[in-house]
């Protein structure tokens, strides 16, 4: 039985899409069966950040409402062979999933794969709630800055009232991915810090992505950052966290791209 | 101040934004949340019950009310400013008058100002 991950945030543009992308290939180059899986119906980028957007043929709302068998809708990934994507709609109304249809297709999804990652849509709505609603594991993408603190929050809320597990009584469990930090502007102030984010959530820290350029080099050529260039900062805090996912004791640090003693130094006060 | 230390005030925005996050998180996880649009509900039965109470005494028009809420840390300030016109003959009716409430003072109109302490934190 696969095991399903909701990338979810409340706000948009904070990094969702991206972080599905690399969690799950990253995942999946640790060896295990991932399909990414996009909510965003309407407005589909995953397939995009992946570099699958001209092999979309069905999506998920063809298989929901019984059009297409799920095996037609899910994409191989050309780079990793135990990574599939499944899209969503572009044209379609998000009303046209319905919970019964999202539930079946999950289920089937948990026969084939160990790992069903789900892009949330941004909000709060219908689309972000069905994304959640039968995760195992929720990955909380927040920025240090207020707005996305606020948002989480809100996020978190939902993830303990509306899922699956919370109205059967049980725990979901709940990650903080903080995304676009800058270690040096947080250390002289100009940035909210990871224990001031931590304090505030207070749910565990999974992981902790430095902003980097390679991230927007690595969407432009549509490849999870994880692909693209694996020794990179973010690449290597991204595979950082889902060591974590799977169980594994890591040392929390912000990977940096800087070299020699100016890179050291940043790193020294990042820790 | 030196330069120094006004660099550095500046500089130091983080701070001052996990204060505010706090302050405003509390308050939501307490009366709003999912499914609960607890504060503004509560700031809408405050208003009509006020109003109720006092339109049973003086007629006043309810377009003329203003609502300011101040969420501190440890306390909150609902103001609620009614203008009520005819008042010469029963001049004090409010606990509180703001003699500089934002319109100018006038012969028909005095503002009664009513101040409520809505929320308080634990």
């Amino acid at each position: 039985m696969g095991k399903v991950l909701v990338v979810t945030s409340g706000k948009g543009g904070v990094g969702k899409t991206t972080s599905t992308a690399s969690l799950g290939a990253a995942l999946a180059q640790e060896n295990q069966k991932v399909v990414v899986v996009d909510f965003d119906v309407g407005l589909r980028n995953l397939d995009l950040v992946m570099g699958a957007e001209r092999r979309v043929v069905f999506d998920l709302i063809n298989v929901v409402q019984g059009d297409a068998k799920l095996a037609q809708a899910l994409i191989r990934d050309k780079r990793v062979e135990t990574l599939s994507i499944l899209p969503a709609s572009q044209t379609r109304d998000k009303d046209a999933l319905t919970a019964d249809g999202v539930a079946r297709v999950i289920a089937e999804l948990r026969e084939t794969f160990d790992w069903i990652v789900c892009d949330s849509p941004a909000g709060i709505e219908r689309g972000a709630q069905l994304a959640m609603h039968h995760a195992d594991e929720a990955v909380v993408v927040t920025n240090p800055e207020v707005s996305s603190v606020r948002d989480s929050d809100r996020i978190i809320g939902l993830l303990d009232s509306t899922t699956a597990k919370a109205k059967a009584g049980e725990k979901i469990n709940k990650h903080l991915l903080l995304t676009r930090y800058d270690a040096a502007r947080a250390a002289r102030g100009e940035m909210l810090r990871v224990e001031d984010v931590l304090e505030i959530l207070s749910i565990p820290l999974i992981g902790i992505i430095p902003e980097s350029e390679e991230v927007l080099r690595a969407s432009n050529l549509g490849a999870p950052v994880t692909l693209n260039n694996p020794d990179s900062a973010p690449a290597r805090a991204y595979f950082d966290a889902v060591r974590r996912l799977r169980g594994e004791t890591v040392d929390m640090n912000v990977p940096t791209d800087r070299k020699g003693l100016f890179g050291k130094l940043f790193k020294w006060r990042a820790a | 101040m030196s330069f120094l230390s006004q660099l550095f005030a500046r500089r130091s925005s983080a701070p001052v934004a996990r204060d505010r996050l706090q302050i405003l998180l509390a308050h939501e996880r307490a009366h709003g949340g999912p499914g609960a649009e607890g504060q503004s509900e509560l700031i809408a039965k405050l208003r009509e019950e006020i109003l109720d109470v006092i339109a049973r005494h003086v007629p006043i028009d309810r377009d003329k009310v203003q609502i300011k809420l101040d969420r501190g840390a440890a306390v909150s300030t609902l103001e609620i400013d009614i203008e009520v016109p005819e008042l010469k003959k029963k001049p004090v009716l409010s606990e509180a008058a703001k003699p500089d409430a934002a319109k100018p003072a006038d012969d028909a109109k005095s503002s009664a100002a009513d101040k409520t302490e809505a929320a308080k934190e634990a």
